[in-house]
This record gives C-alpha cells, sequence and structure tokens, in this order.
C-alpha cells in the first residue's frame, strides 16, 4: 500500500484514478492542479506522484520540476498522464525529472499495472 | 477487478459541459487580431481535456472530433496560426456540435453523425490536412508461431537516473516477469568511498534473457530510462518453440479492456447531480457542531428535571433561543446547498446576443451584472426558457437597426443589460434595453382589434403593458423567426407564476423597456399567508394575493341566478366561498362578518371568501402526492408551529373550481 499523490484539473479524470488506486488499497490525495499539489506535497510526503500535463495555475511540467527541487521527493516516482504521444513532451517531462508516463487514455487496469512498475 | 468505469461519465458530461462553456465564452471574448494569450489557452486546455476525457470513457466519435479541434487551437496558441472570425465561427460552430454530442451520449440518444462529419470536415478544411488517424497503433502483434529467443542485454545507467525516480532494480524485475534471466552486475564504476555521492547509481548489468517476447516488447521496458541509460540489446540465439511458457499477454488485456468499457458504455444509471462549492458543505457541518452543542447544553439540564428551578429556566431559556438561531442557519445552509449562481444562466446570452445580431444586422452591446447571484437549481432550470425568450424580444422588436437609431439621435449600438440581485428573499432579474420602448397606442389599438379588450375605456399604463402577456398577443409590424409570433409573452408569464413569481414592465417611447422578474429563492419555502375557515387554517401564497377586504352587501350581485360576484371599483370577481368548497361549516353567516381575499391567477382573479386573516409566515412546502391524489385547490401541506397540519391552497386550481361550479350554475 502506497500513498499517492493524484493530479488533474479534470474531476472525471480524477475521480476514475483515484477510485481505481484506492480499490487496489492505496492511499489517495487529490489535487486540481500544480499550485494546489505542490502545497499538498509539501504537508504530506506520499510515496507516488500521478500528474496530468495540462492544467491551469501551474501545469505538470512545471510541478515536476518544483517537486525535483524539495529534498523529499529528490528520488519519488513521478508519473506524467499525457494525452500527448508525441515524444517531445514526453522528452520535456523526462527532462524535468520525471519517471515515466502513461498515455491516455487508459483504463484502470493500465493504471495499475503502471504504478506497479515503480512501486516494485 | 475490472472497474465499472461508467460510474464516473456523469462528472465526465458536467466537465464537458463546463468546458464547452469555458470555451465559447472564451471565443467569444477573442479580439481578432489581438487574442489574449490566457484565453486561448483556457479554450485549448478544455478542448484537450475533453479529448482526453472522452478518449478514456470510450466516446471514440467525441475523441476524434476534439483532436481535430485541438490541432487547431494548439496551432493558434504556439502563434503558428492567426484568429479570423471565420476561424471563431467555425470553432463556436464546432462547440455546438460537440454539445449535441455530449448531451445525445449522456441522454442515450443516437449522435447525428451527418452533422458532425459536416462539421468535422470544415476543421479539417481549415486545418489544411487530410484526416489524420486519430486511432494509437501501439498495440503489439505477435502472429505466426511463437518464438523464444535468447537476448543478451547491457544495461548501463547513467549516473543520474536515480534523480527521476526510477529504479534498476524494478527494471530489472520487469525483465524476470517476461522471461527467464540471468544478471551479472558489474561494480568496476564504483569509486573510493570517500568520492561516493550517495544519489547516484555506479552498476551496470548484464542481462541474459530468454523470452518469448519480441525486440520491442523488451524495449518498451526501458522506454522511460533509454535516455538515461546506455542500452545494447542483442538476439543471441533463435529457437523455435523451446519454452513456450512466457506468452505475451500484453494483446489479450488490451483487447478485452477494449470490448468490456463497450459493453458498460449504455449502463450508467441516471440521476441529477449538483457540485456544491466544499465551503458550502463546511458552514453545514458546523452549523451541525452547534447544534450537536445547543443539544447537549440542554441535555444538561434534563438529568435533573425533578430539582427544577428558577436558574435553570434561565438556562432553558438559552438554550432555545440557541436552538431557534442553529436550526435557522441549518436551514439557510441546506437551502443554499442547492443554490447555483446566475451566470448557468447567463452564460448562453453572450453568443445567442452574437448570433442574433449577425441574423438582424443589428449592432448591440451586452452588459450582465450580477452573475454570482445564486439562486435555486430547480428555479435555474425553468427561468432559462422565459429569460432566453425576454431577451430574444429586446433584441428582435425592442433594439431598433443602427440606421433607424442614428436617425432618432441615439448611438448606433444598442444596449441589453442583465441585471441579477437579492432582494428580501427573492431574486429578482432585470432585462432592461434602450430601444424603441412599447407604443401604448398600438398596443391598445391591437388589443381592440383581436377583442382582448371591451371598448375605449382609459386603460392605466401598468394595465396596457399586461396586455401583451394576454395569449395570441403581438405587436411586432413584421413577424420574424427570431422572437416568433407573440405566442411566447404569455407562456413567460405563466411559467414564472408557476416558479411563485411575478414579472413587470416598464417602458417608456424611444428610451426602452426594462422586464423585471421576481423569483422565490426556492421552491421549498413559501411566504404564506395563514386564513382561517370554520375550525381550520389553510395558507395561500402571499404572492397571489391582490388585496383583501371587507364585504359591504350592496356591492354583492347575482349572475345567473347563483354565482355571486363582487363589484370591486369598476371589476365585477367572482366569489368562491371556501367553505363551500371544502364542505366546513363557516363561522359567519353573513358574507360581511367574513372577508373577502382577492387573488390573482394567470389572466383571472377571483375572491375568496374566509372566515378571518391570521398572520404571514415562511412555510415548508410538503408534498401530499406521495400519500394523495391531486385534489384541485390544494398544492401541498405543511406543518404549524403548534404541530396542526395545514393544507396550502392552489391559487389556479381554485379559479378553476370557481369555473366549474359557474358552469354547471348557468346549465342551471
Amino acid at each position: 500500500m502506497a500513498s499517492i499523490l493524484a493530479v488533474d484539473d479534470s474531476a472525471s479524470m480524477r475521480q476514475m484514478v483515484t477510485f481505481a488506486l484506492k480499490n487496489a488499497g492505496h492511499e489517495v490525495v487529490e489535487a486540481v492542479d500544480g499550485v494546489d499539489a505542490l502545497n499538498n506535497a509539501k504537508k504530506n510526503k506520499v510515496n507516488l506522484v500521478i500528474t496530468d500535463v495540462n492544467m491551469p495555475n501551474m501545469d505538470g511540467i512545471s510541478l515536476i520540476k518544483e517537486l525535483r527541487t524539495l529534498p523529499d521527493y529528490k528520488f519519488t516516482p513521478i508519473l506524467m498522464l499525457t494525452t500527448e504521444s508525441a515524444p517531445e513532451k514526453k522528452q520535456e517531462g523526462k527532462a524535468a525529472g520525471a519517471t515515466g508516463w502513461l498515455v491516455k487514455p487508459f483504463d484502470p487496469d493500465q493504471l495499475l499495472s503502471t504504478i506497479n512498475k515503480v512501486l516494485g | 477487478m475490472s472497474i465499472d468505469i461508467s460510474q464516473f461519465h456523469e462528472t465526465f458530461f458536467e466537465e464537458c459541459f463546463e468546458g464547452l462553456e469555458i470555451m465559447e465564452s472564451g471565443l467569444l471574448n477573442l479580439d481578432i487580431g489581438n487574442a489574449d494569450k490566457e484565453t486561448v489557452n483556457s479554450i485549448f486546455r478544455a478542448a484537450h481535456s475533453i479529448k482526453g476525457g472522452s478518449a478514456t470513457f470510450g466516446f471514440s466519435e467525441v475523441a476524434s472530433f476534439t483532436h481535430v479541434m485541438e490541432t487547431l487551437l494548439d496551432e493558434t496558441r504556439e502563434d503558428k496560426r492567426d484568429i479570423s472570425q471565420g476561424l471563431i465561427d467555425t470553432l463556436l460552430k464546432s462547440v455546438d456540435c460537440l454539445h449535441g454530442m455530449i448531451t445525445a451520449i449522456s441522454q442515450k440518444d443516437s449522435i447525428d453523425m451527418g452533422v458532425v462529419s459536416t462539421i468535422q470536415n470544415e476543421l479539417e478544411q481549415t486545418l489544411g490536412n487530410t484526416p489524420e488517424k486519430t486511432q494509437k497503433t501501439d498495440i503489439n502483434n505477435n502472429e505466426g508461431s511463437i518464438e523464444t529467443s535468447e537476448w543478451s542485454i547491457d544495461f548501463k545507467p547513467h549516473e543520474n537516473i536515480l534523480k527521476t525516480g526510477n529504479d534498476p532494480v524494478l527494471l530489472l524485475r520487469e525483465l524476470e516477469a517476461i522471461g527467464d534471466t540471468g544478471v551479472t552486475i558489474n561494480t568496476d564504476n564504483i569509486p573510493e568511498l570517500a568520492e561516493i555521492e550517495p544519489e547516484s547509481c555506479y552498476l551496470s548489468w548484464n542481462i541474459k534473457l530468454i523470452t518469448s517476447a519480441q525486440e520491442k516488447d523488451i524495449r518498451q521496458i526501458f522506454d522511460w530510462v533509454e535516455d538515461e541509460c546506455d542500452l545494447n540489446i542483442v538476439k543471441t540465439i533463435s529457437r523455435e518453440n523451446i519454452k513456450p511458457e512466457v506468452e505475451n499477454t500484453d494483446n489479450t488485456t488490451i483487447d478485452n479492456n477494449k470490448s468490456s468499457q463497450n459493453s458498460t458504455k449504455k449502463s450508467s444509471a441516471e440521476s441529477g447531480s449538483i457540485r456544491v462549492n466544499i465551503d458550502k458543505i463546511d458552514a453545514l457541518i458546523n452549523m451541525v457542531g452547534e447544534l450537536v452543542i445547543t443539544q447537549s447544553m440542554m441535555g444538561h439540564l434534563d438529568g435533573s428535571i425533578e430539582d427544577f428551578d428558577t436558574t435553570k429556566l434561565e438556562k432553558l431559556r438559552d438554550g432555545l433561543t440557541s436552538l431557534e438561531r442553529n436550526t435557522r442557519e441549518l436551514q439557510e445552509s441546506v437551502m443554499r446547498i442547492r443554490m447555483l449562481p446566475i451566470s448557468f444562466s447567463f452564460n448562453r446570452f453572450p453568443r445567442m446576443v452574437r448570433d442574433l445580431c449577425q441574423q438582424l444586422n443589428k449592432k448591440i452591446d451586452l452588459t450582465m451584472s450580477g452573475e454570482q447571484t445564486e439562486l435555486d437549481k430547480t428555479v435555474m432550470e425553468k427561468i432559462g426558457d422565459p429569460l432566453v425568450h425576454l431577451v430574444r424580444n429586446s433584441l428582435d422588436h425592442g433594439i431598433e437597426t443602427p440606421d433607424v437609431r442614428l436617425s432618432k439621435g441615439k448611438s448606433e449600438t444598442g444596449t441589453i443589460e442583465l441585471n441579477a440581485y437579492h432582494k428580501g428573499g427573492n431574486i429578482v432579474i432585470e432585462i432592461t434595453d434602450d430601444g424603441a420602448g412599447f407604443n401604448k397606442d398600438k398596443i391598445v389599438r391591437k388589443a381592440l382589434e383581436r377583442n382582448l379588450i371591451s371598448s375605449n375605456e382609459p386603460l392605466t399604463d401598468e394595465k396596457i403593458y399586461d396586455l401583451i402577456f394576454m395569449p395570441g398577443f403581438s405587436t411586432a409590424e413584421t413577424i420574424s423567426d427570431v422572437s416568433g409570433r407573440g405566442v411566447g409573452m404569455d407562456v413567460v408569464k405563466r411559467n414564472i407564476r408557476e416558479l411563485g413569481g411575478n414579472i413587470d414592465v416598464t417602458s417608456e417611447i424611444d428610451k426602452g423597456t426594462t422586464f423585471t422578474i421576481r423569483l422565490p429563492l426556492t421552491l421549498a419555502i413559501l411566504d404564506g399567508q395563514l386564513l382561517s375557515v370554520g375550525p381550520q387554517t389553510y395558507i395561500i401564497p402571499l404572492v397571489s394575493i391582490v388585496e383583501s377586504l371587507q364585504i359591504r352587501n350592496e356591492n354583492i350581485n347575482s349572475v345567473a341566478g347563483k354565482t355571486e360576484v363582487y363589484r370591486l371599483r369598476d371589476e365585477y370577481i367572482p366569489i368562491l366561498k371556501l367553505h363551500d368548497v371544502f364542505g366546513i361549516a363557516s363561522q359567519s353567516s353573513n358574507l360581511e362578518e367574513g372577508i373577502l381575499v382577492v387573488i390573482e391567477g394567470e389572466d383571472n382573479k377571483i375572491g375568496l371568501y374566509i372566515d378571518d386573516l391570521l398572520g404571514q409566515q415562511q412555510v415548508v412546502i410538503k408534498s401530499l402526492e406521495s400519500n394523495y391524489e391531486p385534489i384541485q385547490g390544494i398544492s401541498g401541506a405543511t406543518i404549524l408551529g403548534d404541530g396542526t397540519v395545514s393544507l396550502i391552497l392552489d391559487v389556479e386550481g381554485l379559479i378553476n373550481v370557481q369555473k366549474t361550479i359557474s358552469t354547471t350554475n348557468k346549465a342551471a
């Protein structure tokens, strides 16, 4: 069981991710954008961050960069959820410090098998 | 453990509609040539979210449609494409089309693919390229016989691989999962202890892997780290069917998921939902907390009821005061949960005004204020159509064409103002235009033509304006398809009255017209007038009462034998005796002892004969329909302060009762 921060500005996506993760026995904290996520991450250390890329206020890439500057999140796995299959976006994410990505659309089972990859 | 994702559809639809609203209002606000970057971004984000969600939840038509929109918007966002009026028009059309698609899906109707493909073509033409396949072809196919091979994999992570949260051990485990592995570790690069950076990775591995998986499957494991390691994968031995124990399970899982998505697509249950701001819920919880405190405060008194003395009376009184306050605040908080800002209803107008201006060749500025004013969700849903009708009316009949305006010495551009505010337990919505105003003479002439009024009797302004709400009245010189044939205004008034509200007009020729709508904040609570008939107490909605008066016998006339009418100034008002209708004994035998309450329904007035007026209070409406059949003249019930049940009278129903009585009397 891990504690996971799920970041997405879309409520339906957030609901689905949260539901799937909780169903698999994980503890989930939700955030609606980068700023919200950063505040949450500072308050409670989580084992994994899953973030959308395109969000208002602070996008996923900036969030990853910010998280990596925090001592608590230096090595924490961070996955980005992206609709962009374009390699530039993935590279941008990797350069910011993302562990990996999951391309939308995905279903709950794909999500779980992906997070198992980073949680071990 | 497969999860039914249809449970998230409802949220997704709501989100889509919100996104579409953002897109629409964003598009309407874009200045051609000087587009606000953040607005373009928010439009793009909305399209992007809808695309992502629709693909995830299996609405492929929506996904493919929004993909084209998104690409177009992305180009504008990156300044690769200029924003033109044509582009905005196309995008607005797409927003409408998308709205239609999502509405159809949410109501489980079929999508009108003809319209969709027309607009999608238009989008693609604008984009200037041939349709692009959005479908991913990631799904790997390993047809033919299962071939098992031995691979040698050199995996040398860069020193900083750990800083992206990747763990080489997990990658090795993944390899283990697809075949048999033999792992050799290389520790040559580990520096002297003093020089070791604990955050760096100095190890590298060679893995011998026997698997039936293809090279691309192996590479996919290293997908995330390909830029953070040196990777060398070589096939060493290739054998046919040596160990077919490991199958590539990826294919089958993906296919299964696809079909399960399709089968669950139609199954989500229909239920209305509402999004509530967390503040409101917190306020509610807070209130309940206070209620609990009050309860425990009073609970202390209860324990020692035998030795009750006057000091405790003081505490009891305090407790009751808090209880009263708590109850009131709790009630307000609960009501607020159902409240939404009126912007939900107002948001459609900028678009509508823009489109109609184009259609009618008029220039109109729409200003809106008080969009954050809140009202009950049900009231909001029902007031939408009347508002649309009134705004269309102002646009079509109110505001003149630019040349007419100039000739009148007014500015070329007309103004329509929408304003909402709270006033004493009501919400007031004003629709003001600076157009032609009503021509009173014309209204009167038309009313005479249509026999809506009897003769050239003197009419007050108020009465004249009331005429436009009568069925079948139209003042427009030419009938247009914008605001119809005047069949609407009576419907507007009826709808508003059904909500327990009313509508007023003030108008000045060549200055403009203002429609003022007053609505109750909620349908669950009613401002009621308590009245007594015999031993019974009834409640009548305060808004429907015109006036109450003491009866003078000389003003009572009998028509057609039995029906009694009361002469009130220059009107004759039929009298309905409530004790007769409900079959109870009146306290008064002579009409002069009672009171006549004049109530107004849709377009009729009647006088209710009652024993006495009691008081006014807010009452909570309880429906009777779950337990009783509908009874004409009764709309519900409530519980009064003393615990007795009181019936709430239905004004329209009573007017119908009166009509039935008078026709049977005539027939007799």
